[in-house]
């Protein structure tokens, strides 16, 4: 787990660093500060079970299982990426891990899950979906209509919402008039919970729980995970929305990495000495992908039409 | 043979994929026990059950993500939308979901989902439960589009529809539904891309989709007593076309009327159009291509002026005498 947080976060980094040097065109959205709900919310999940995800969707790939190398050849634009160069960031999908893939549509994932969740009920193949969106999402029509059909359907789906306080600029406390997103589980019947997103064992735990839930067949739970984006929305956000005190706060006395490297070095699981290993394994992983990425042939012109029509 | 309606064929061969492939089943707004809100789907939840005939609430942004999502999953979803009009609800999940996916993914993915979608005119319905927006869907990349014009082709594009694994677009008209035609009880295909030779003829190439093929025919029959020999193709799919087809009839014919219930601004008529006028035909050509389409306003409730809209026999007769005179 720690492992994967820290992969996670090594990979935004240098993405964000190979952004800088002009070698990733496009815009991209970093999850740095968010990994705990990525990898708490996936550990309970088996390689059959589903995701779906977002824009902000790397740290949910990693955690899926999707690897770094054709995630990071897919920024680059090569044909060794898992869209062969056509998606990039916000169109990472790895059907063989169970990644339904990142979308550029706020809430659309909700509904393609929901239908993923129909598939395993109808063919009885007993996996689960897990359907990652943001705080913002949860006021789009999808959101809701989703809710209500996976519930009526007791579908094996979990709605997970990663509430890092802000859809872009929009601050939630602005954009909605109730405490909890989690309240509005209750609208569709469905059992919900708000927990602390950046503490990944609680994640795991609640994950767990309705993971079981929906593998018995009980239908649908709703999860609200508080949680932060240390960085702007996308590539060129001032953060004007939002004070340098409260990033601060979330960065010195919330981040996720170092409360869960804190808690195993009290435990006595891990030592200093680990966690540099870890760190330098990550870095080799990191590494190698970059090489892979920058060594991929670019897609051909030939590819252009290829792949719209089965 | 057996005579029956456009949309008992289109119920039989739903019918008789889903009793050969478990993966096929059906959803949308009162399917079950309703029958539909045509009754198309009549008697089939008694059949195979409110499992695979799934009734859903009225919520086109989720249903439609839903069948999208069962599609690239392995399953072969049926989606109906109650009105064609409600579409727009869906479009996220069909133009940005359903068509893109495919390729975004790197050919990773397959949506084998059909969205039926009862459209047209002539019904009474008014401007928001009657509009031919099929261009909309031809424009997009991605997604196929289908319009039977008559109970035979409907089972057989049906069938094709259910069995290809792209998305699929099936306009049903509603003034169709009722209409009989000759109908094998045996389960037939009709490939997706392959137009119809409705009517043999010399001197005009009419190409007409939905139930403007109906209303050229009868054209044909009026004009037929002039001596103007018209020829009737029918693409049956916008999306693939069949070019072949229609160029070969206006190499013989060497004058194209095209008609289409849509409005005709921004139409799929005029695409039909431009694709004879760049192609190596347009040298045969012995009048300008003319185009017939429906009025550029929403559709209205008075029975005179909705007729008024949308191309009528009389309609297609005149501009048809017009092509001859030029
Ligand atoms: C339907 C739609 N509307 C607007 C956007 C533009 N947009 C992209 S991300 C975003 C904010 C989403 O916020 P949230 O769901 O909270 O996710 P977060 O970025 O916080 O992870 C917006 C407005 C979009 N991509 N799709």
């Amino acid at each position: 787990m720690l492992y994967d947080m820290m992969l996670i976060r090594s990979f935004e980094e240098t993405v964000e660093k190979l952004f800088q040097q002009g070698k990733i065109h496009g815009t991209m959205h970093l999850c740095i500060g968010q990994e705990a709900t990525a990898v708490g919310a996936c550990v309970p999940l088996t390689k059959e079970d589903k995701i779906t995800s977002t824009h902000r969707g790397h740290g949910h790939s990693i955690a899926k299982g999707t690897k770094v190398k054709g995630m990071m050849a897919e920024l680059l634009g090569k044909e060794t990426g898992y869209c062969k160069g056509k998606g990039g960031s916000m169109h990472i999908a790895d059907l063989d891990v169970g990644n339904l893939g990142a979308n550029g549509i706020v809430a659309a994932g909700l509904p393609l899950g929901t239908g993923a969740a129909l598939t395993s009920k109808m063919k009885d193949l007993g996996y689960v979906v897990l359907c990652f969106f943001g705080d913002g999402s949860t006021n789009e029509g999808a959101f809701h209509e989703s809710l209500n059909l996976a519930s009526i359907w007791d579908l094996p789906i979990v709605f997970f919402c990663e509430n890092n306080l802000y859809g872009m600029s929009a601050s939630i406390k602005e954009m909605t008039n109730i405490q909890n997103i989690a309240d509005r589980g209750i609208a569709y019947g469905i059992p919900s919970e708000t927990i602390d997103g950046n503490d990944v064992l609680e994640v795991v735990k609640a994950t767990e729980k309705a993971v079981e839930r929906a593998r018995n067949g009980e239908g649908p739970t709703l999860i609200e995970a508080h949680t932060y984006r240390w960085r702007g929305h996308s590539r060129s956000d001032a953060r004007k929305y939002r004070t340098r005190e409260e990033e601060k706060e979330w960065r010195k006395m919330r981040d996720p990495i170092a409360l869960f490297k804190e808690q195993l070095i009290e435990e006595s699981i891990l030592t200093e000495t680990e966690f540099m290993e870890l760190e330098n394994k990550v870095q080799v992983e990191m590494d190698e992908a970059v090489e892979f990425a920058e060594n991929s042939k670019a897609p051909s012109l030939e590819t252009l039409e290829a792949d719209i029509y089965a | 043979m057996r005579e029956i309606t456009y949309l008992e064929a289109i119920r039989e061969s739903m019918s008789q994929e889903m009793r050969t492939d478990n993966d096929v089943f059906i959803m949308g707004e009162d399917i079950g026990i309703y029958g539909g809100a045509f009754g198309l789907t009549n008697g089939m939840i008694e059949e195979f059950g409110p499992e695979r005939v799934r009734n859903t609430p009225i919520s086109e942004a989720a249903i439609s993500g839903c069948a999208v999502g069962a599609a690239m999953t392995g399953m072969r979803p049926i989606l109906e939308i109650q009105f064609s009009d409600f579409v727009m609800i869906a479009m996220d999940n069909i133009v940005n979901q359903a068509a893109k996916m495919r390729y975004m993914f790197g050919g990773k993915a397959k949506v084998p989902v059909v969205i039926r979608l009862p459209g047209g005119s002539g019904a009474g319905f008014a401007a928001q439960h009657s509009q031919s927006l099929e261009a909309w869907m031809a424009h997009v990349p991605g997604l196929k589009v289908v319009q039977p014009s008559n109970a035979y082709d409907a089972k057989g594009l049906m069938k094709a529809a259910i069995k290809d694994d792209n998305p699929v677009l099936f306009y049903e008209h509603k003034l169709l539904y009722n209409v009989k035609g000759e109908v094998p009880e045996e389960n037939y295909e009709i490939p997706l891309g392959q137009a119809d030779i409705k009517r043999e003829g010399t001197d005009i190439t009419i190409v007409a989709t939905a139930i403007m093929v109906n209303r050229a025919l009868e054209a044909a029959e009026e004009l037929e007593k002039e001596g103007i020999h018209v020829e009737v193709i029918d693409p049956r799919t916008l999306v693939p076309l069949d070019t072949e087809t229609i160029l070969q009839s206006v190499k013989k014919t060497s004058r194209v009327l095209v008609v289409y219930e849509a409005v005709k601004r921004g139409g799929y008529g005029a695409e039909i159009a431009s694709m004879i006028a760049e192609s190596d035909v347009f040298d045969y050509l012995d009048a300008p291509i003319r185009r017939l389409g429906g009025v550029a306003t929403p559709i209205p409730y008075n029975p005179e002026l909705e007729k008024a809209a949308v191309p009528q026999v009389n309609d297609i007769v005149q501009e048809c005498r017009k092509l001859m005179n030029k």
